[in-house]
């Protein structure tokens, strides 16, 4: 409050109160804005100018930001209260889905609900943090084995049910994100390096599970040039489209890679590669500079947080976010496999971008909890 | 909740948290490091690389097929041209009924189930914006037709290209030969750059002797395409070289006048000028329409052509190899006197056949109960064979063989075309070389007369008269006059002599020249009859080549044989004699005599070379 109250006065002041009144964090969401803007330029180019698609993305951002401003609102208790029946109602519906979902593209992720058509698999982006931490936090920290042994299990059902729609790159953020907060929550090095251990063992075991495609990806990774026309082809086409955007880049709306549709799912997944293609490497690192600060600035609430549950809520969001936009530039970049994981803010889609607009909703609650109370 | 565990300690917790925030952070700078070293890897290094493979993604060259030059005759008429040909295409991606299509243009044009398998085929390859072709060389109504429905028909459209023409047909197949699709044993020999955009090739003649000139060079188009293969724009564009025009020393008139007087008799005729060794007319009879071979001939029709009994496709008067017969005695006569072996005066006494001593045979001579007594003079000018049994014996075939040989006998004359034969001018060494067997003086007895194993085109013995015409200056027959440059400017091409001949006496060169004056003006020269009131001075001889060997007691009967055994009518001739302006070879095939069938058609030519009076020049004009 002392802070506040230094800048009193004139037209400043007042967007300070009014951020402060609506528990916004006035950098952080300045950041958002910004790579939410640069989504739109990007995809403005990616879409063949087609500025119907921008404002639908446009729109769904509105929804988004309204999303991440009600959640803003809820103070952390509620958010305690909520947290197991939030976790619960989610893997309900993923085994909803898995008995009466909608087909899309050969994986079954959608529910229909009449006028809402979306993926329960969001809700976990969202509700296996909440869960995690809920349950992390109610003992004392670092959990002992047993706890961590739940934990895991509680991790690996809504993963095991997502990956079996199949939808793995969701799968993975999801277990990460669980992961993530068990890690936050201080368990011991020696157990943590166990679970890698394992992971590591059951890498042939996974393998065995995968369909197809899965497996075509992950060896197309490992030689994309193996399959220039088939899988290896995205890889490639952004690969050139990034490196041949060079320096400086080809300039907004000049990618010939993208706009000659030599780049696929440019609007979606790969727009970062249209990105890169068209602004170079400098527009390139400007963009994972403002990434990193919006990693950093939800690292700080997560540190400055009142209470172990905020902290790992507040902490696994943020890692999640990071390893979100890691995988995707990972991948269009050609360092990782191609996941179907988007390039959060700037991929064209609705979802996603609610559910991590609602994610810094909590950020942002979590740290105007901390301000009051300070 | 925490208020359940005595024992908890939230500075500890916080601590711990902060301790693993620091570390989580680190981890994620490390990999975001990760992450720009990548973009530097692939933007910095690796930018010139990857900017190469944008570029070849997105940009095509596109081969442009220069225009193929013109061939015209000296005068400028035009023997070869491109026209425009209508090719009808379909876009499948612009057709929202492909089979309803068909069906309706089936209404309005013809074309065969074989046709429709064909462009589905094709439609299985292409891709959806691209033209399929269904029909080929639609002829003017059906263009009209097209035309005025064209509403009807979305997608299907009218595709102009150049196709090669040859006005004159069969009057200049043999000279011009034609163009046809490149095969696949030429694409090994053609330049893959050059010839990217074209599919047409000279296989024979003037097409195919002067393909480098007449094709030009080929252009280049950069356009931008897409991932599916559209182009969408032109980046930049390099025209072709058009092929140049050139024009031929072929005088159609005179090719006219020579397929005239040849008439339906397969044979050849060849009229140089032996100034300069032009091709002034080359006919070969029959002869054969070259443009069905353009578009592509049908495998029936090309059988046809090449086995008929009368070869079409046979060019005679370059790759015809023929007995020169009596047509060699003005030669063998020179050769005599220039070499010292006689004077110009000896006689021989001709009683109808020539015996070898110790020789049962009879050498024949034409005339059964012979000629007399004959001098050189006569003996050339009466054709008598019996005389040149007798000189060719004294000469030898050691000093007839190189004489020969200086006029052009036995060997390419070099004509600036396609399938020369060579002849053959037998000698010695030649016959142990091929028959491993020694010569025979017989061989040299009938080589006197010029059969044998002796054998010459049409060309050559034009060539060989020409040069007795220009006093042993043997030039390079060409059909190539001069290369247009530049609009209205034509770089000629200089005339090439191949030899000169040494001259001992020229008065041996008169005395053969006058011996072959009698031949034509004499009242017993052998062409006598066929020029009468002839308005210029004439050398010619005529000759009457063997087909078969008649039997020592039989007698040759032109209406017992079968057509295909009867003698080669052959004529060679200049004129006019004091300054000569055109040397003629005439050959026909099967006709018997040389006198009666060949020495007219020559006349006719030279009448119409020299005599073209004013009214003449008026039409030309």
């Amino acid at each position: 409050m002392a802070r506040l109250s230094s800048g009193y006065g004139g037209r400043d002041s007042l967007l300070r109160l009014l951020a402060h009144f609506f528990r916004i964090d006035p950098p952080l969401l300045l950041a958002l804005l910004l790579l939410c803007a640069t989504g739109l330029v990007a995809l403005y180019s990616a879409s063949g100018q087609d500025l119907d698609t921008v404002l639908r993305q446009g729109l769904r951002m509105a929804v988004a930001f309204g999303a991440m401003l009600l959640l803003a609102q809820v103070p952390s208790r509620s958010l305690r209260l909520w947290a197991p029946w939030v976790y619960a109602g989610g893997v309900a519906l993923l085994i909803v889905v898995l008995v009466a979902g909608d087909v899309g593209k050969g994986a079954q992720r959608w529910l229909d609900l009449g006028v809402l058509r979306f993926q329960p698999s969001e809700i976990l982006k969202i509700g296996l943090p909440l869960a995690m931490a809920w349950y992390l936090s109610e003992r004392p920290l670092p959990p002992r084995l047993g706890r961590i042994l739940v934990a895991v299990v509680v991790t690996a059902v809504p993963c095991v049910l997502i990956a079996y729609q199949p939808d793995l790159g969701t799968a993975l953020l999801v277990c990460c994100s669980g992961l993530f907060a068990l890690f936050l929550s201080g368990m011991h090095w020696r157990l943590l390096l166990g679970f890698v251990a394992i992971a590591a063992a059951s890498t042939p075991v996974l393998w065995h599970f995968m369909h197809d495609y899965q497996r075509r990806r992950v060896l197309t990774f490992l030689n994309p040039e193996s399959d220039p026309l088939g899988s290896g082809y995205h890889i490639i086409q952004s690969k050139i489209a990034i490196g041949s955007g060079g320096t400086y880049g080809k300039g907004w709306l000049n990618g010939t890679q993208s706009n000659l549709d030599f780049l696929p799912e440019r609007s979606t997944d790969f727009v970062f590669a249209v990105y890169g293609e068209e602004f170079g490497f400098i527009g390139a690192v400007l963009l994972l500079l403002l990434y990193v600060f919006v990693v950093l600035r939800g690292l700080m609430f997560a540190v400055g947080a009142q209470d172990s549950f905020e902290r790992i809520l507040a902490g696994s969001l943020s890692l999640t976010f990071f390893f979100y936009l890691f995988v995707n530039i990972g991948m269009v970049t050609g360092l990782l496999p191609v996941v179907g994981v988007p390039l959060p803010l700037m991929s064209y889609g609705g979802t996603s971008m609610v559910t991590l607009m609602a994610g810094f909703g909590i950020l942002m609650a979590i740290n105007s909890h901390r301000r009051l109370l300070a | 909740m925490a208020t359940r565990d005595p024992i908890r300690d939230h500075f500890f917790e916080a601590n711990l948290f902060r301790s693993r925030a620091i570390m989580a952070a680190t981890v994620c700078a490390a990999l975001l490091l990760l992450l720009a070293g990548r973009l530097f890897f692939l933007q910095g290094i690796g930018h010139s690389h990857y900017a190469t493979l944008s570029t070849s993604n997105r940009v095509r060259l596109m081969a442009v097929a220069p225009t193929r030059g013109l061939v015209f005759d000296r005068d400028g008429v035009l023997l070869a041209e491109n026209l425009p040909s209508y090719r009808l295409e379909l876009t499948p991606e612009s057709i929202p009924d492909m089979d309803r299509t068909l069906a309706s243009l089936h209404e309005l044009l013809e074309f065969s189930d074989n046709d429709v398998s064909r462009l589905r085929k094709a439609l299985r390859r292409k891709r959806p914006f691209e033209g399929i072709p269904l029909l080929d060389n639609l002829s003017d109504d059906q263009v009209a037709r097209m035309a005025a429905n064209r509403h009807r028909f979305p997608g299907v459209d009218i595709a102009a290209r150049l196709s090669r023409n040859y006005p004159l047909g069969d009057l200049t197949a043999h000279v011009l030969g034609y163009v046809g699709r490149i095969d696949e044993r030429e694409l090994l020999d053609l330049d893959p750059n050059n010839y990217s955009g074209t599919s047409y090739v000279g296989k024979i003649g003037i097409e195919k002797q002067y393909e480098d000139l007449l094709h030009g060079s080929v252009g280049f188009q950069q356009v931008e395409v897409n991932a599916e293969g559209r182009i969408l724009r032109v980046l930049e564009e390099m025209p072709p070289v058009p092929g140049k025009d050139i024009y031929l020393t072929l005088e159609i008139a005179l090719q006219t006048a020579a397929r005239e007087a040849l008439g339906e008799s397969s044979g050849a005729v060849v009229a140089l000028d032996p100034l300069n060794g032009d091709v002034l007319a080359m006919i070969s009879q029959p002869a054969f329409d070259p443009n069905p071979f353009v578009s592509g001939i049908s495998a029936s029709t090309y059988a046809e052509l090449s086995r008929a009994e009368e070869r079409p496709l046979f060019n005679r008067a370059l790759s015809g190899q023929y007995p020169p017969g009596s047509i060699i005695k003005p030669f063998l006569g020179l050769a005599a006197l220039e070499t010292g072996l006689q004077p110009v005066e000896r006689v021989q006494f001709c009683r109808g056949y020539y015996m070898l001593p110790n020789d049962e045979r009879r050498y024949r001579d034409w005339k059964k109960h012979g000629h007399g007594v004959v001098d050189l003079r006569a003996a050339i000018a009466q054709s008598c064979d019996v005389y040149f049994y007798d000189l060719a014996l004294r000469l030898g075939i050691d000093r007839i063989a190189p004489y020969l040989a200086a006029f052009g006998f036995g060997t390419h004359s070099g004509i600036d075309s396609t399938g020369e034969a060579e002849g053959l001018l037998p000698s010695r060494a030649w016959k142990r070389k091929m028959r491993n067997e020694p010569w025979f003086p017989g061989e040299t007895l009938i080589t006197g007369i010029g059969q044998g194993y002796l054998a010459a085109t049409p060309l050559q013995l034009a060539s060989a008269t020409a040069t007795l015409a220009s006093g042993g200056v043997r030039m390079r027959p060409r059909l190539l006059a001069s290369v247009a440059t530049a609009p209205g400017t034509r770089d000629t091409r200089g005339a090439q002599v191949l030899s000169r001949m040494e001259i001992v006496d020229q008065a041996h060169w008169e005395s053969i020249l006058a011996a072959m004056q009698d031949v034509v003006h004499d009242y017993r020269g052998t062409a006598f009859s066929s020029h009468r009131d002839v308005g210029y001075r004439v050398a010619g001889k005529t000759g009457t080549a063997q087909v078969v060997a008649i039997a020592q007691d039989g007698e040759y009967d032109a209406d017992k044989l079968a057509r295909e055994l009867r003698d080669h009518a052959l004529y060679v001739a200049y004129a006019p004699v004091r300054a000569p302006r055109i040397a003629v070879a005439v050959l026909v095939e099967h006709g018997g005599s040389g006198g009666r069938v060949a020495a007219p058609v020559a006349r006719r030519v030279m009448d119409e070379y020299l005599l073209r009076g004013t009214a003449a020049a008026e039409v030309r004009d």
